[in-house]
């Protein structure tokens, strides 16, 4: 009689598991962090997937930001999309606009009942990805923010006190006629040309870069970045082009090698530059923040983002929805989010985590690291929010070209700036008109 | 040789040396970068022209996988070299297969819309891979070949490429070769193995090696195709380190893409082997 | 052309052709047609919101002055890449077809090149002339030519004209030396009894009987030069400076790829495909009459 029961209670049992270990849901997370940062990614979740039995998040690398996206767009457009997903902060427009493709963070978090208070994330941060309704649309996960980088050994050579970098744009210029006449090849350069000298530059002297407060205002946003100020910044770039102050070299982040190098020693670029110098750079570093026109009231206001932030996609069930909250939850925690912080260089998505690594004396022991994180956590302006807009990645490229007449000789500043600014506002017409809701 | 030119011999040599030289320069710098390490390749400007010690590390590392100085942890490419391997093969043998088949139909048959056959195969080239992604992963996906071996390969095997050389050489092979076969009273499948194929060793083998190479390097598709991180062939793991936002460990990623380029090399010199070589004996 | 004699039979030539006519149906027409639909819509990227916009895509195209010079940049590009790569690549076969020793080791050596993926190809490239990495950068700024592929339009041409080059120049090398090596030697010892010198052995004899390959690679070497040289340009030049070295397909790809514009990138792949078909058409009519078979 004891052997039907005891196999009864070991059957009972066995599908009580069977049931529980079916029970744990599975959430895709499709990313675009390789190599150490790809390592980051595994490691957080590993961490989530081991606190708790009910989900589990499944970390792919996808490619390039703009590669995942297009697989995403493609998956999900055959009905398999992932449930997370890694966006550049130039396409969060796209994501907004996408009819039904996407379900904001804020309304996950309510449906999941789980505690989400939005003014606890760094306004600057967390602003960009939050609808003008006040609803939370993607969920901050990696930013950055520009910030002035200077080489401090070519500083002693050319006789600049490598302890106060130059913090206005004259300032900027006097430095880098010192360092030329030392002997110095390349003494300012920047990457991103178009989010650290236009975007940035705009917010951080609190004005427009585009129309309707740099397109959170609608969609019927157009570009502005021809004002006076604008264009007067572009000359003397392009004047400091001409005397070989200031050396152009390139698109993208491809000026950053050669601040690392050591070849140029002035460099405005992302403040998650921050690794690789002190990893690969063989001279004494310094951050500084980002160089203003003293002369502007209201400057230096705060800088804008860049980065990515975690979308979650739509028709997804709601148990997954709830892992989704869960896990945002997770990376929401002061002690996740500051040991993210410290690990990447990546600016902290919540004031608490900020505060937690202060305490530690974090910033004590790796000076320069809060500069970031000082120019984001201010109160912002309707002007500094950042910029959101449709056709973003191509508005950026029209920026690049255009500018690169200005380097090579071939235009003049205005007519630069009135050009991009023909052109891009054709994108953003184009945009308007294919997401009028 | 026919005549013993021994000046034109060294200058063909000249020419020869020359031209390796040049081409092979990139790929030698990048064999030198992975016997380097991370940071000495980040901190010399230009880069350096001698080989650094850190050969067996790299290499270990890139195979194995494991821990890096930087602290990332990289997958192996083992595995995905014997991904890349296992579709490189099928993309080649199918592709050559099919496309002998139809070359073959092309040229020595005749029936209705011959000629529209061959344009609609030929238009394949015409419409880059990249531009169709998106539909094609669809009707991969309604297939349910998502994360397979045939999801990987088969969307790549309409190759037109195949069949237009094959077409090529069909056309010069001499009337009298086909005359002779029929009086024998051979039908066209016997002539087709027997005359045919023999003829066309050294196309086949410079095919196998550009569409083993095709399909060795592919990158969007399995991209798309794959969510299966053991799926994933060589070239992405190469784009994965390199997507490092901004510490690059490039010693790495030169030494994954050495090893990238052994099993195409392999194949060079196996084909030469088995076919050409045999032809040319048979010339005798 | 066409054999005297082909073979006669009802279902055989079909059931050859099948496979790949089954392959090509299923994995290029339909896709394809559904991608090149696209060009007549608008659309925002995950296909929401679809709208049938006609010539919508096709008027803005030809109304933006760019896009035309990127024909004029695509047209030198292709014209500098298939010369080069071709002429090249004869040059080296027929030395390599020459040569007894170290004919594998050659051989073996210049494919290696075409082994590496594109995207690395790019990367390497970048890498030998961009500060503060680049090789050959330096070298040239040494010998007083100062190199700025960035800023100068002409460098940047040249840079991408050399790596997509490099590439190809193992593809066509191995043909021309199949294409060489499968000449019988028996015509080519006759000419010698004759007295035919090298050079015009090769003029009379060789170059006429390779011109099938030749062919062959002149259209491939085209199509490669218009379609699949974008992963180049993406990782060196991205189509700068300015738009100095944006060839067609590059804003195909970036469209398609970057901005999420797919009506545009569809509506550019079907004028691509034009071009395309009508060069490949004309090479057919007028190029091959001059083929030996």
């Amino acid at each position: 009689m004891k052997y039907p029961l005891r196999a009864l209670a070991l059957a009972i049992s066995t599908c009580l598991y069977l049931g529980a270990a079916q029970a744990q849901t599975e959430i895709q997370w499709w990313h675009s962090m390789g190599g150490a940062l790809g390592e980051w990614v595994n490691d957080l979740a590993k961490d989530f997937n081991a606190g708790q039995k009910d989900y589990r998040i499944v970390p792919t690398f996808k490619g390039s930001y703009d590669e995942s996206m297009a697989a995403a767009i493609a998956a999900y457009r055959a009905g398999n999309a992932p449930h997370v997903l890694q966006v550049f902060e130039v396409g969060t427009a796209t994501m907004m606009a996408a009819k039904g493709a996407i379900k904001p963070v804020g309304e996950i978090m309510r449906d999941s009942g789980l505690a989400f208070d939005p003014a606890a994330y760094v306004p600057a941060v967390a602003g960009y990805y939050t609808a003008p309704n006040g609803q939370m649309l993607s969920f901050p996960f990696n930013s950055s923010t520009p910030v002035f980088h200077y080489n401090k050994d070519a500083f002693k050579a050319a006789g600049l006190d490598p302890n106060k970098p130059p913090t206005t744009w004259p300032e900027v210029a006097l430095a880098a006629g010192k360092l030329k006449a030392s002997g110095h090849k390349c003494p300012f350069t920047t990457s991103w040309i178009s989010w650290t000298q236009l975007e940035s530059f705009s917010a951080w002297h609190n004005v427009l870069f585009a129309s309707k407060n740099n397109g959170f205002g609608g969609l019927d946003t157009r570009l502005v970045f021809n004002t006076p100020l604008h264009v007067r910044h572009i000359e003397n770039l392009a004047n400091m082009a001409q005397s070989g102050l200031f050396v152009y070299k390139g698109r993208g982040n491809a000026a950053d090698a050669t601040f690392v190098s050591g070849e140029c020693a002035m460099a405005t670029g992302s403040s998650a530059l921050y690794g690789s110098v002190t990893r690969a750079g063989k001279f004494a570093y310094g951050i500084g923040t980002l160089p203003y026109y003293p002369d502007v009231p209201g400057a230096p206001q705060n800088t804008v983002i860049g980065g990515a932030s975690l979308w979650a996609m739509s028709g997804k069930k709601p148990v997954e929805y709830k892992g989704i909250a869960a896990f945002f939850s997770y990376l929401s925690q002061p002690e996740v989010a500051a040991a993210s912080h410290q690990r990447t260089g990546y600016l902290p998505v919540t004031k608490a985590s900020f505060e937690l690594t202060d305490k530690s004396g974090f910033y004590k022991k790796n000076p320069g690291t809060d500069v970031s994180v000082t120019q984001m956590i201010r109160k912002t302006t309707d002007k500094s929010r950042g910029v959101r807009l449709g056709n973003f990645v191509q508005i950026r490229t029209i920026i690049d070209e255009e500018l690169e007449g200005v380097w090579q000789g071939k235009k003049a500043a205005k007519q630069a700036l009135d050009e991009a600014i023909r052109r891009g506002n054709e994108q953003l017409e184009r945009f308007e008109k294919a997401n009028k809701s | 040789m026919i005549e013993n030119r021994p000046l034109l011999r060294w200058a063909s040599h000249l020419v020869l040396i020359l031209g390796v030289g040049i081409i092979f320069f990139p790929i030698y710098l990048t064999f030198i970068g992975s016997t380097q390490s991370a940071e000495q390749i980040l901190g010399s400007h230009p880069l350096s022209l001698m080989p650094g010690g850190h050969f067996i590390d790299s290499y270990r590392l890139a195979l194995f996988g494991g821990k890096t100085t930087a602290g990332a942890s990289v997958g192996a490419a083992a595995p995905m070299l014997l991904v890349s391997l296992g579709s490189a093969l099928i993309i080649a043998v199918g592709k050559i297969a099919i496309s002998l088949l139809s070359a073959f139909a092309i040229v020595f048959f005749r029936f209705p819309f011959k000629k529209a056959v061959f344009w609609m195969v030929f238009i394949t080239l015409m419409l880059p891979v990249e531009v169709r992604i998106g539909p094609t992963y669809e009707v991969v996906s309604q297939l349910h070949l998502l994360n397979s071996m045939a999801g990987l390969t088969i969307p790549l095997i309409a190759s037109a490429t195949a069949t237009f050389l094959f077409r090529q050489f069909f056309l010069t092979v001499p009337n009298e070769l086909v005359e002779a076969a029929r009086m024998d009273g051979a039908g066209p499948m016997r002539f087709f193995k027997d005359v045919l194929l023999p003829l066309s060793g050294t196309s086949i083998a410079a095919l196998f090696v550009i569409q083993f190479i095709y399909g060795w390097n592919q990158y969007l598709w399995p991209l798309l195709v794959t969510t299966d991180e053991s799926m994933y062939p060589i070239v992405m793991g190469i784009k994965r380190l390199i997507s490092g936002e901004v510490y690059v460990e490039w010693n790495l990623v030169m030494a994954t893409t050495i090893l990238a380029m052994l099993p195409p090399a392999l194949v060079v010199v196996l084909m030469q082997k088995w076919f050409v070589k045999g032809l040319v004996d048979a010339e005798k | 052309m066409q054999p005297r004699s082909p073979f006669r039979s009802a279902w055989l030539p079909w059931a050859l052709i099948a496979p790949q006519m089954g392959v090509i149906l299923v994995f290029f027409f339909w896709p394809a047609g559904q991608a090149l639909y696209q060009s007549v819509l608008q659309q925002d990227a995950f296909g929401g919101a679809v709208e049938f916009v006609g010539l919508e895509n096709f008027r803005r195209l030809f109304a933006d002055a760019s896009y035309l010079e990127s024909f004029q940049t695509t047209a030198l590009f292709s014209a500098l890449v298939a010369g080069l790569g071709l002429g090249l690549a004869l040059l080296l076969a027929v030395a390599a077809n020459r040569v007894v020793r170290g004919a594998l080791l050659y051989k073996t050596l210049l494919i290696w090149p075409y082994a590496v993926a594109p995207v690395v190809a790019g990367v390497l490239w970048l890498m030998l002339f961009a500060s503060p990495y680049g090789v050959i950068a330096y070298l040239l700024r040494l010998m007083g030519l100062p190199w700025d592929h960035v800023l100068n339009g002409h460098h940047a041409m040249a840079l991408v004209v050399m790596a997509a080059v490099w590439k190809q120049i193992s593809y066509n090398f191995l043909f021309f030396l199949a294409g060489l090596q499968a000449i019988p030697r028996s015509l080519i010892e006759a000419a010698a009894i004759d007295g035919a010198s090298p050079w015009r052995r090769f003029w009379t004899i060789v170059f006429p009987l390779l011109s099938p390959t030749t062919f062959f690679l002149l259209v491939v070497n085209m199509v490669y030069a218009f379609f699949d040289t974008f992963a180049i340009v993406d990782a060196t030049t991205h189509g700068g400076p300015g738009k100095d070295t944006a060839i067609l397909v590059y804003k195909v790809y970036y469209d398609g790829f970057k901005a999420m514009d797919m009506g545009g990138s569809a509506a550019q792949s079907v004028v691509l495909m034009g071009v395309v078909i009508a060069l490949t058409v004309l090479q057919f009519k007028w190029v091959e009459k001059r083929v030996h078979y």
